[in-house]
């Protein structure tokens, strides 16, 4: 639906009220290279904007199925380590070293294409079971992988691969960022999404009015690994080492807490609740630092905030509901009146907006 | 024309006998009711023509062709819809999300051109939504769009969940109960709403139904069920003063 505008505004001022976001979006793009090279993003709040971004791209991923979807996935670890392997293998063994920056979004784009066909794997079994018993396929994929991994010594086996140069940057992730979330919210506001919805409300009666129930699941299953595997690549090339360990449960754990914390079925939520976390992680970092207790007791922290989260706040920050500029124009303006309300208290279940 | 053919359906869920030797021939244009007590098989019919159940015999032709082991989608696509007898809305989503969702099929673009926003994906967009609107006016929702589905009035739901089904382009509609729960009122509109639908949309019906003011006042031809089996079958007149009919609905004479 086109917007009109008056026409004697002049043609700035409407061009800048059609694109300003895109406008927003590039004019911050300079800024990711620029301030850290000038110093004014120190290396480490650089290291940490990187790891939310990251964060992000996951909690996307996962938020897809578990969040838009209703599914319960809890491996997406496993996707996540195949595009982190599959894109450190290449930019180490195959790409030439003077290419290798050249040829990045490739290898990232690769690594989630390994990823995106793993996520078959999980989508085959998701005809025949749902709930419990899909969250179990997921764990033994999740396993599957990393003993697998272990296992060949040629990549190193338990002891991790290495040699990958540092070519994640803080601009590389904000476009892959954006780039994630703009294809997602495509996705879900298009027919398909509206599958992968009705699929979440009653998957029987999306069946009965003509939806490809098996379409959607390979489709979102395999669109939410590519991404998990993407992130994963960017991981490989931030860390430049990476081993079976940290792509355990734990791992996919921490993905669970950033999206029941953002909110399930929010892209904004996704994006809230991946800040957050990865700020609070890091914070407790350094008060544990400072109070002289173990490391070890982040560990705690993640499954904890998860049990909290459930029994408070199940919905998460976002639960269900979108920020306004991540809804495309012509979904907007249909949303713009407000159901009526039936009055019961914090049950937001709607795609309501919040500006 | 014959638009449905059932033969020797039969289904068993684990010892109990659902649906015995069903057989049911339907004309292009017709509309016949399937009455019986609760617990007769009527929906389990309705189930095994859908997809939902597979038949333990028995055959079931529509438009020339077998419907048997044909995932339901597919059934829905080739031309069938339903209705159930308690609704089943996509509860949460919005009055226009139900309707575009029945069109998932007809979308006029491939994922990766909606990932993408290329050309082909706003001109689909726009047909279903142009779509859409069509129908909820037809079904006078058109001031309930961004409306969630739960929160609409029972007869609204009702309608809508009507409406859902015709956004798939039914040849033939199956119509669960749709007078379920509603007031003599509500029924009269429903009568009419039904008898509009049928020119409009020029469909062939299958209604299963308690009320029998509805069966009477619309079935061409009525066939009686109880515990799977076929009791009785022909007009409405014929049906009304059957014993047999009486019988299973009120129990023996004493």
């Amino acid at each position: 639906m086109d917007i009109k505008y008056p026409a004697k505004l002049p043609k700035v001022t409407q061009i800048w009220a059609r694109y300003r976001l895109q406008l927003c979006l590039l004019l911050i793009l300079p800024l990711t290279i620029i301030l850290p090279r000038v110093g004014i993003i120190n290396p480490y709040i650089d290291l940490i904007l990187i790891y939310i971004g990251i964060n992000i791209i996951l909690t996307v991923s996962l938020n897809l199925v578990n969040g838009y979807m209703g599914e319960f996935s809890v491996g997406h670890a496993g996707f996540m380590a195949l595009g982190a392997y599959t894109a450190s293998l290449l930019s180490v063994w195959v790409i030439p070293d003077t290419l290798n920056p050249y040829l990045f979004p490739l290898t990232v784009t690769l690594g989630g294409a390994v990823a995106g066909v793993a996520g078959l794997a999980v989508a085959f079994p998701s005809f025949r079971t749902r709930g419990d018993y899909l969250a179990i396929v997921t764990l033994a994929f999740n396993m599957i992988v990393k003993s697998a991994i272990e296992n060949i010594d040629a990549i190193g086996g338990p002891r991790g691969f290495m040699g990958m140069d540092k070519m994640t940057s803080l601009a590389w992730v904000y476009v892959w960022v954006c780039l994630t979330i703009f294809l997602a919210r495509n996705f879900i506001f298009s027919n398909y999404g509206r599958g992968v919805l009705s699929l979440r409300e009653d998957e029987t009666a999306a069946g009965l009015v003509s939806v490809d129930t098996r379409q959607v699941k390979v489709l979102t299953f395999v669109f939410s690994a590519f991404l998990a595997g993407i992130a994963g690549a960017l991981y490989a090339h931030i860390l430049q080492y990476i081993y079976p360990k940290g792509f355990t449960i734990a791992k996919s754990t921490d993905m669970l807490v950033m999206v029941y914390l953002g909110g399930i079925g929010s892209l904004g939520g996704s994006i809230m609740g991946a800040t957050v976390y990865t700020v609070v992680l890091e914070g407790l970092r350094s008060i544990l630092q400072i109070l002289g207790i173990s490391q070890e007791w982040r560990q705690v922290f993640a499954p904890l905030m998860l049990i909290l989260l459930m029994l408070y706040r199940p919905k998460g920050i976002m639960g269900m509901r979108e920020l306004r500029f991540l809804i495309p124009k012509s979904e907007r303006t249909a949303q713009k009146t407000k159901p009526p309300s039936d009055g019961e208290n914090g049950d937001m279940h709607t795609l309501e907006v919040v500006s | 024309m014959t638009l449905l053919k059932i033969t020797h359906l039969t289904h068993h869920f684990s010892g109990l006998q659902a649906v015995n030797d069903f057989n049911l021939q339907l004309e292009k244009g017709e509309l016949v009711a399937i009455i019986g007590p609760n617990g007769a098989g009527k929906t389990t019919i309705f189930n095994l023509i859908t997809g939902v159940y597979r038949p333990t015999e028995g055959q079931i032709e529509f438009d020339g062709k077998q419907l048997v082991g044909v995932p339901t989608n597919q059934i829905i696509s080739a031309g069938v819809a339903r209705t159930f007898q308690n609704i089943r809305l996509f509860k949460e989503l919005t009055v226009l999300d139900n309707i575009r969702i029945a069109q998932y099929s007809q979308a006029e673009y491939s994922p990766i051109e909606a990932v993408l926003h290329l050309p082909r994906f706003a001109q689909g967009e726009k047909t279903i939504r142009n779509r859409s609107m069509e129908l909820l006016e037809i079904f006078n929702l058109q001031d309930q769009v961004e409306a969630i589905s739960k929160n609409l009035p029972y007869g609204q739901q009702r309608r809508l969940e009507i409406a859902r089904a015709l956004a798939t382009r039914p040849k033939l509609l199956l119509l669960d109960e749709p007078a379920a729960g509603m007031n003599p009122a509500e029924v009269e509109a429903l009568i009419e709403l039904i008898r509009m639908i049928r020119e409009t949309f020029d469909l062939t019906i299958l209604l299963i139904e308690h009320q029998m003011r509805v069966v009477m006042e619309i079935a061409e031809r009525i066939k009686v069920v109880d515990f799977g089996q076929t009791i009785a079958e022909g007009l409405p007149k014929e049906i009304q003063n059957n014993p047999k009919v009486i019988e299973a609905y009120l129990g023996e004479e004493e």
